[in-house]
């Protein structure tokens, strides 16, 4: 049906690539959204809180051009999910590049406080949800031979840590499962990129417990990750050198880092 | 339903527009697909053959209705030339089965694997278009299935206005399932084919004004890159029928096998590689020198004969030749304009683009005149179609260099053809086409599809 929400269609001279940004409204998906609307993608921007997603779109749209739409959507409601995704394809015109980076993270805050409803949640969002959206995703790229999976998971899923277990967990399981999606679909001619970002300076660091070093400003892990995309690469850190931190703290053996407090 | 997502492109392989790929074998399979789209709140775009040069098949998003499995020829009368096949046989289906008996399809365009529901749907013309109008005029006959659910037959009598709408209508108002055609008698498997040089635009266009009358068919190759007093320039293609008795043996010359085109050249070098030999010149060094030794090539007048598919399916002569522009892919450009004014806005646009450092490849000049269905593109004058290259870094420039030309041809009475031309935007479409004629259509669009569920990129791009 044709309403106002559809995208302009793309023409040979006016090429359009399309983004489906889930978890968009704040953070780093906010930041990235910007930067992706910048260089010309049409955007449908996905996230619980509607009043900042219209926000953040009236933002994008302001110079004229319909480049974002807005569709409200709790992660946690995965029957939603194939009708909304349809939707948007339709909406978009077609479907590029998915980039998931819906995602919370309640750290316990003490070593007294472990919660079973925060991690189930964590895990609800950040691991489950992604698999509810990526399961038609990946189905939809497969067969059309082409597109581009990007996952934002976290150096916290490189190991399980005193402090934060379900977060942990949750970025582990995500990166696992992105790995089997990129084992799956490489060869159906799909990118999957799993970004790991290090410490960023958004609400979610504001609520962090105990020391945040290298912390970046969002703008800068948008553009890694940007850069990454273009380059279709597997796996990337922001900043970079985290893979190196990440290498070290992978190798430290468990009858030492059992004994640490982080 | 998301494993029938498919990646689909236009013939030019400029743009490429995901959807959800439905094959149709049976009408049933179209009342299905209607249905499965009304369910998930999506939209419906018949495609063919895949062979319009911009979004006429593309649905970014919706159902892509594949029809190119109705491909049965239901009946064939070779006394009297009427034939009745389903909207997915191509052309080439068409003319190896009625050629052997002394036939041809009235109008064909350049390439020969266009489906007939194409060709009806974008009204295609030929060489012959001066004499024998667009391919809907041989149309006796045909049935559609409407986004209603209603199956209709339409002919000039019955449906009239459906038929003179749905014909040019680019799928935006209904399917087509079947149609039925009148052919045209041959005696004989050639054509005789008059080649000579023109020198300049004007000369150009009065061959084809004047050569017209005396043929059958008539296209004009232009030189792109000539400019000043050679501006222009180029080849006069002028062929017609033999007459009854001009061909000793028509029984051998209309067999199949003198007919199709070899897959190999010198005998031995598979054509379907050629294109790849191509992509060192597609650029605009390459074929300024394409173009210049074409043109000395021209410089020879002589008459020859030459076989009906040689002469008409060019663009099948060198498999994937669209692939040798690369990436980017290649657009199309072509403008209709009057016989009266023709030369002036040619004249503007071929120096706007020599001055702009986007020439056009390849150029193609033909003799056109009107037609009576909506959406038509035909003028009483010519026809001149550029062909460009489009990569990453000449998409803006040439989008503003083409709205330029737009304005021209707009400001000179002349049309745009939706099979052809990619750019083209709501207000051109209006300007060209006129309050009225779009009134109508909307009318026609809001009568047969209530819903909205046929739409094409197109169809958007153009009316949404």
């Amino acid at each position: 049906m044709s309403d106002s929400t559809r995208s302009t269609p793309a023409t040979p001279l006016t090429p359009r690539k399309r983004a489906l940004v889930i978890g968009a409204s704040v953070g780093m998906g906010a930041t990235l959204s910007r930067k992706l609307a910048k260089e010309g993608f049409a955007l449908a921007l996905v996230a619980r809180q509607k009043d900042k997603l219209d926000a953040l779109c009236a933002e994008i749209n302001a110079d004229g051009e319909k480049l974002a739409l807005a569709y409200p959507h709790d992660v946690s409601k995965y029957k939603e999910v194939p009708a909304l995704l349809r939707k948007i394809t339709s909406d978009l015109g077609g479907l590029d590049v998915v980039i998931f980076l819906a995602g919370v993270n309640y750290p316990p805050g003490g070593m007294d406080k472990y919660n079973f409803e925060n991690d189930r949640q964590m895990v609800e969002i950040n691991l489950i949800g992604a698999m509810a959206w990526l399961t038609p995703i990946a189905e939809m790229f497969q067969n059309a031979k082409a597109g581009q999976i990007v996952g934002i998971g976290s150096v916290a899923g490189d190991r399980g840590r005193v402090g934060n277990p379900g977060y942990n967990t949750s970025k582990a399981g995500f990166h696992t499962y992105l790995e089997a999606l990129r084992n799956r679909l490489t060869r159906h001619g799909v990118n999957v990129l799993t970004v790991k970002p290090g410490f960023v300076k958004t609400e979610m660091l504001k609520a962090a417990v105990g020391p945040t070093p290298f912390a970046i400003e969002p703008e800068k892990a948008a553009d890694d990750i940007y850069n990454a995309m273009r380059k279709r690469k597997q796996t990337v850190y922001t900043p970079f050198f985290w893979a190196y931190i990440m290498q070290i703290i992978r190798h430290i053996p468990s009858f030492i880092f059992r004994r640490m407090s982080f | 339903m998301f494993n029938t997502f498919k990646q689909f492109e236009n013939f030019g392989h400029s743009l490429n527009a995901p959807g959800y790929h439905i094959q149709a074998r049976t009408t049933e399979d179209i009342h299905s697909a209607f249905e499965l789209a009304k369910k998930h709140g999506l939209t419906v775009t018949a495609r063919g053959a895949g062979r319009s040069y911009n979004d006429a098949a593309l649905n970014g998003g919706g159902i892509v209705l594949d029809l190119s499995g109705m491909n049965l020829i239901q009946s064939w009368n070779p006394a009297t030339g009427l034939v009745r096949a389903e909207s997915g046989v191509t052309l080439e289906q068409l003319w190896q089965k009625v050629e052997p008996d002394g036939w041809w399809p009235p109008v064909v365009s350049g390439t020969m694997k266009t489906t007939l529901g194409g060709c009806l749907s974008a009204n295609i013309h030929g060489k012959n278009n001066f004499k024998m109008g667009t391919f809907g005029e041989h149309v006796v006959e045909f049935t559609a299935v409407l986004p209603t659910g209603a199956e209709v037959t339409c002919s000039p009598k019955v449906n009239a206005d459906l038929f003179y709408s749905m014909i040019s209508g680019y799928g935006m108002l209904g399917i087509f399932t079947s149609v039925t055609m009148q052919m045209k008698r041959l005696h004989s498997g050639l054509l005789t084919v008059d080649a000579f040089p023109v020198p300049n635009l004007r000369r150009h266009l009065f061959a084809l004004q004047d050569g017209a009358p005396n043929h059958d068919y008539i296209v004009g190759w232009l030189d792109t890159f000539a400019g000043g007093s050679s501006l222009g320039r180029g080849q006069i293609h002028a062929a017609r029928y033999l007459h009854e008795g001009e061909d000793k043996n028509p029984q051998e010359t209309m067999k199949l096998k003198n007919q199709i085109l070899p897959p190999y050249i010198f005998g031995v070098f598979p054509k379907s590689l050629l294109y790849q030999f191509m992509k060192p010149f597609a650029n605009n060094l390459g074929w300024s020198l394409v173009n210049l030794a074409k043109y000395v090539a021209s410089l020879r007048t002589h008459t020859f004969r030459q076989a009906h598919a040689a002469f008409h399916f060019l663009l099948d002569y060198v498999p994937n030749w669209e692939l040798s522009y690369g990436r980017g892919g290649l657009i199309q450009y072509q403008s209709f304009l009057p016989k009266e004014t023709a030369e002036a806005a040619w004249t503007e646009i071929i120096s706007l683009s020599k001055k702009r450092g986007m020439p056009s490849y390849l150029g193609v000049t033909k003799r056109h005149r009107p037609d009576k269905f909506l959406l038509t593109h035909a003028v009483d004058g010519f026809s001149f179609a550029m062909d460009f290259r489009v990569t990453s870094s000449n998409q803006a420039k040439m989008r503003e260099m083409l709205f330029e030309f737009d304005r021209i041809v707009i400001a000179n009475g002349g049309r745009f053809y939706f099979a052809k031309n990619s750019e083209t935007t709501t207000e051109t479409a209006l300007a060209f086409y006129g309050e009225e004629t779009v009134k109508k259509f909307k009318r026609l669009k809001k009568r047969c599809d209530p819903n909205g569920l046929l739409e094409s990129d197109l169809y958007r791009r153009i009316f949404g």
